[in-house]
């Protein structure tokens, strides 16, 4: 029964802690908007999701751009998740002089976007919940 | 609730920007000091940011690392029947650029405001989460 249970929460389980997580990431990101030499960071969400529950989308690639150690001397990327995905350094559209790589603009629309996903991951959640509720207090 | 960090990290944003703006009201309050307690025209101060580490190597917050004062000669004026002019008649007063300090505010609140706003969005979604099934 719990198996069942995590197959049908799990996706959506997985969903919203990479978003509290990107969350978190974004507002660091706008936290130090004034911070020379911070350089913006963020994650591919798409690769981190299907790494979490392990689910091969149809069609999709698997992701080849992680960076290979292929020898002892190799340097490993800076930072690596629970899950095994990368937190990657954001490419500026218009460097600054204090070598800050934060674009307002861009951190503030994917926090408000990421923001809203997080909802709708939440939402899809309440409503499994409630279709089991309604089924399991019938009859 | 991994997300409550971002509190952690928004509010040490808020706490770095607050000091910022106390840094510029002091500049701006004494743009026209012509000596402090020590007998010296007042100097600029500014605020420098560094990342602060809390732990996640990511998620980062920031902090103020010091305050330096700025070295630029005072303006001089001259103004001989002033009671501090020295002896060629000039005064010297602090070397805050007015124009600079007003930029730095607009600045510091529009990184304020958009640290309250994160708090606040942070907020409403753990909110959301709490009532999650109900």
């Amino acid at each position: 029964m719990t198996d069942k249970l995590d197959g049908l929460l799990g996706f959506h389980a997985e969903a919203l802690k990479l978003r509290a997580r990107r969350q978190e990431l974004l507002a660091a990101n706008l936290a130090n908007g004034d911070t020379p030499h911070y350089k913006a960071v963020d994650f591919k969400f798409a690769d981190a999701l299907r790494a979490a529950t392990g689910a091969q989308a149809t069609g999709a690639p698997a992701p080849t751009d992680a960076l290979a150690r292929t020898r002892p001397g190799h340097i490993a990327s800076p930072a690596r998740m629970a899950n095994g995905t990368e937190t990657l350094y954001r490419t500026p559209v218009q460097p600054s002089v204090d070598g800050n790589t934060v674009d307002m603009d861009v951190e503030r629309a994917q926090f408000a976007d990421n923001a809203v996903r997080y909802e709708a991951a939440l939402q899809f959640l309440n409503h499994h919940i409630k279709t089991l509720l309604a089924a399991s207090s019938q009859g | 609730m991994s997300m409550i960090k971002v509190f952690d990290v928004a509010g040490s944003a808020v706490s770095s920007q607050s000091q910022r703006l106390n840094v510029v009201a002091s500049n701006l309050a004494n743009a026209d000091s012509v000596a402090g307690p020590d007998g010296q025209p007042y100097k600029a101060r500014h605020v420098v940011f560094a990342t602060q580490q809390t732990g996640d190597p990511a998620a980062a917050g920031v902090r103020v690392t010091g305050i330096v004062t700025d070295q630029t000669p005072g303006r001089r004026t001259f103004d001989p029947k002033h009671p501090m002019a020295d002896g060629e008649g000039y005064v010297t007063t602090s070397n805050v650029n007015v124009v600079e300090e007003m930029v730095n505010m607009i600045s510091a609140s529009r990184s304020y405001q958009t640290s309250v706003e994160v708090m606040n969005t942070a907020k409403t979604l753990l909110l959301k989460t709490l009532t999650l099934g109900s």
